[in-house]
């Protein structure tokens, strides 16, 4: 009979309708059956030792006891021996849990990943707070200087600043007093090149930056601040 | 914050540096760490075991016990260490707690064992982490549900009556357990009988009867004995009505016993018989009557009270509430599913019994629940591939959620099992510790029998068995006690003796004391006492034994130990340690509030049946109780 062939084609017609459906939406990725967790378990079985202790101890200004205390922080948290960026994050954030302090600490992690391969080891880690807290002044601003110009082109322009100081007012929060205005940042940032920038060309190189932070007396001594930080 | 990210606070203060060319005033001056910042290894001895740790690990977590001041109590100068004297298995979770900044729950550990440890270090168990806070809650609550189960049996069944609790209380005793009294007892299994009756009769009412002479047709037998049905269910009702009503009287808030759930049921069971009574015999409303009739099955529900494990089944579904939902949620969302598409398959069939998606509905449910009744089926193939998938995706959709309810009632089940043993393991454990108990007031009385008051120099040959110098010093407390208030120990056989034959005369205290509110009745014998007794801080018998105080003899008064006493030396059986207050003692002192000492005698009226002299013992003013006394 026609009516049962017609019945048959029909539902034929469906079943194969139904089929295609759902291996597209697997295919988009909407339906997955296989696990991603072995993915993840891969890459975090990778593992780091940092040089020796004399070598460490002769590289920065720490003595060996500090750099034991050090150590034992770092592996503590990071039991791997390297930070990745999200560790770093998270680890930053929870100082200031006011605000969001993740724009500021990706341009930290930059800063101190000085191998630029997305992870900091503990020589890395020591070094910076060698610079940062035995230091000399020079190598302070220097530091500075390459945190600020997040490009790495030698030059600090208003864009960077921008960022920098928008990063920085993230952490503070919603709520402060004065209450912050949608242009803070940008007189701050204004003020930033007022002082340092001399030549009026728009960007700040190393030089300038130093000099103009040389003769700032606020910032020399509050540079001083930070030596008994260990 | 966690433990481990404050040694990065460093480096976050380092990190700092980098805003300081954006800084429009000067940074304020950091905070001087006059701490000795040399970290030092600690050792912690714990029943032998010997930890070590540094001193920064343990100041983490500064409001515990290791990581404040308080572990200064347990430094041991000569082996300059912390001794504990403390499970060691459980120290090393503790230990690693301050480690990791996690809290793991060992899973073989008893959980109290492990809650007392926390509670012993100062931790929180909230801290518990993510890992084993399951596990940490399940049995938690698992112990909490049997703790609950325990005090239940204890506090309800076998204690017996307080001697002076109204007919209202012992009704309601008898009703709640039949076992006390064999009234009660008869009660129970004639209402059990008249329940059952009732069932059976609705149930039999219906039946065809032979029809009456003349007719042809079969008669149910309600209509043909219409008389005999009535007054059966007459009787019914009037037991039922009158067994709610003495529960109703009997219950010690009644508001409470009206929402409980029984109480409805039997509500709702003699309801339908009252509104029959009271409507006419119209026959536009007797339909409506018809329908309440139906009500009377509820009475089967009433067999709950006699068996247990009706009630298990019903708390059982109560508990899983929420798979239930969701089975049935699921179950409805497949049977709309399936009720459409098989409309829309069979919908071109002529004569077709799937006539719209409501009418449908029917078949799927048959389908899934895999009855299959035939009374409809698909007749195209895409119906017929579509009832398939049905009856194969009813399986699984109801078999997902029934396991969860299976182990619920298991574990509920099991429960009310263990709460049937404990019952009647608990007469032994009871026993064990009355007699405990009364070796140690026996001994107390054995001491002073064998005058261990008197000096050690009197040549009196006086073999003092071998006590421990813990015994002496608790014989002294006691003696001490008698000696404040003037009273003797005694025990329960003397004490009885003196109730018989002295006559009875109570006095009331009408004052308050200082600090309680407490009045008092005293009686010798509590069974000619009128009045409830009050429930004071010692339970009391004392009764001189003539020979050894100048007092000659005492009124006093006994009341028995109130019952949630009873529970609480359960809970510490073998805790025979005393302390100040001597609760543990069947044989105490009572106290009576009396009015400040300062108005001596002429406070209370000297009752004109007992001569004598009232004497007012001055104690200490440190116990507020002063005794009055008299002597015949």
């Amino acid at each position: 009979m026609e009516k049962g062939e017609g019945e048959g084609l029909q539902t034929l017609a469906i079943v194969l309708l139904l089929c295609g459906a759902l291996k597209l939406l697997h295919t988009l990725g909407l339906i997955s059956t296989e696990d991603k967790l072995d993915d993840d378990l891969e890459l975090s079985i990778v593992c780091h030792r940092p040089e020796g202790l004399e070598q460490l101890e002769a590289q920065t200004n720490f003595n060996k006891k500090e750099l034991q205390v050090l150590y034992r922080g770092f592996k503590n948290e990071c039991p791997s021996g390297v930070v990745n960026e999200e560790t770093f994050k998270q680890i930053y954030s929870q100082f200031f849990p006011h605000g969001d302090a993740s724009t500021y600490a990706h341009y930290l992690f930059n800063a101190f990943d000085s191998s630029h391969n997305g992870s900091i080891k503990f020589e890395d880690f020591v070094t910076a707070l060698s610079i940062l807290l035995r230091g000399t002044t020079t190598e302070k601003l220097e530091w500075t200087f390459n945190l600020y110009d997040i490009n790495r082109d030698g030059y600090i322009n208003k864009e960077e600043m921008m960022d920098i100081v928008k990063a920085i007012y993230d952490m503070m929060g919603r709520f402060t007093y004065p209450a912050l205005k949608t242009d803070t940042p940008k007189q701050h940032v204004d003020a930033f090149f007022q002082k340092m920038d001399k030549n009026r060309d728009g960007v700040v190189t190393l030089d300038e930056f130093i000099v103009s932070c040389t003769e700032d007396e606020n910032i020399m001594r509050s540079l001083q601040l930070f030596e008994n930080v260990i | 914050m966690a433990a481990g990210v404050a040694t990065w606070l460093p480096f976050a203060r380092a990190a700092a540096v980098g805003w300081l060319p954006l800084a429009k005033k000067t940074m304020p001056k950091p905070p001087i760490d006059k701490k000795n910042r040399n970290d030092e290894i600690l050792f912690v001895n714990v029943s032998g075991l010997r930890f070590q740790t540094w001193k920064n690990t343990l100041d983490r977590y500064p409001d515990t016990l290791l990581g404040s001041s308080e572990k200064e109590f347990f430094y041991n100068e000569d082996t300059q260490e912390y001794f504990f004297d403390r499970d060691p298995e459980m120290f090393r979770h503790i230990l690693n707690f301050y480690r990791t900044g996690r809290l793991h729950y060992p899973r073989q550990e008893c959980i109290q064992a492990f809650d007392e440890e926390l509670a012993f270090y100062g931790i929180v168990p909230d801290i518990i982490g993510d890992c084993c806070m399951e596990e940490y809650r399940d049995r938690k609550k698992e112990n909490q549900e049997r703790l609950a189960v325990d005090t239940e049996a204890e506090m309800a069944t076998d204690t017996p009556l307080p001697p002076h609790s109204t007919h209202r209380e012992r009704l309601w005793r008898a009703f709640e357990n039949p076992h006390t009294s064999t009234m009660a007892l008869v009660f129970y299994y004639v209402t059990g009988f008249f329940i059952a009756v009732s069932v059976i009769a609705n149930v039999v009412e219906t039946v065809p009867c032979r029809p009456l002479k003349g007719s042809k047709k079969d008669l149910p037998c309600g209509e043909k004995y219409s008389l005999a049905f009535f007054c059966m269910d007459t009787a019914c009702v009037l037991i039922f009505t009158f067994e709610y009503l003495m529960r109703l009287f009997a219950a010690p808030s009644r508001c409470k016993f009206m929402r409980s759930v029984m109480s409805v049921i039997d509500v709702v069971a003699i309801m339908p018989y009252y509104i029959g009574l009271v409507m006419p015999e119209n026959e536009d409303v007797s339909g409506a009557f018809v329908t309440l009739r139906v009500f009377r099955v509820f009475r089967i529900f009433k067999f709950s009270r006699h068996s247990q494990g009706l009630r298990i089944l019903g708390y059982t579904l109560k508990s899983c509430a929420s798979e239930l939902g969701f089975l049935l949620f699921s179950l409805t969302m497949a049977i709309i599913i399936f009720a459409t598409v098989m409309f829309y398959a069979e919908k071109g069939t002529k004569g077709t019994n799937f006539t719209s998606i409501p009418a449908s509905f029917w078949y799927t449910i048959v389908t899934m629940t895999t009855l299959g009744y035939g009374d409809m089926v698909p007749n195209t193939i895409a119906g017929k591939i579509f009832g398939s998938i049905c009856s194969l995706s009813g399986v699984l959709v109801i078999a997902l959620p029934v396991p969860v309810i299976v182990s619920n009632f298991s574990r509920i089940y099991h429960q009310n099992q263990r709460a049937d043993k404990m019952r009647a393991q608990q007469k032994v454990r009871l026993a064990r510790i009355r007699l405990a108990k009364k070796g140690t007031t026996n001994a107390f009385l054995q001491y002073k029998e064998e005058g261990g008051f008197h000096d050690r120099d009197h040549d009196g040959a006086l073999c003092l068995k071998n006590r421990s110098s813990f015994e002496h010093q608790h014989h002294h407390l006691l003696h001490c006690l008698e000696k404040t208030t003037n009273h003797e120990f005694t025990d329960e056989l003397t004490f009885s003796e003196m109730c018989m034959t002295e006559s009875v005369g109570y006095r009331t205290s009408r004052s308050t004391s200082i600090s309680s509110q407490q009045g008092v009745s005293t009686s010798c014998c509590p069974r000619r006492a009128k009045r409830r007794a009050i429930r004071l801080a010692n339970s009391t018998v004392s009764v001189s034994r003539g020979s050894v105080q100048e007092l000659d003899t005492l009124h006093v008064h006994k009341t028995t130990i109130r019952p949630q006493s009873r529970s609480s030396l359960n809970a510490r059986t073998e805790d025979l340690k005393l302390n100040c207050d001597d609760r543990d003692f069947t044989a105490a002192i009572i106290s009576i509030p009396t009015p400040p000492a300062n108005t001596p005698d002429e406070s209370l009226p000297p009752s004109p049946a007992i001569p004598g002299i009232l004497r007012n013992s001055r104690s200490s003013s440190f116990t507020h109780e002063t005794v009055k006394i008299s002597s015949l």
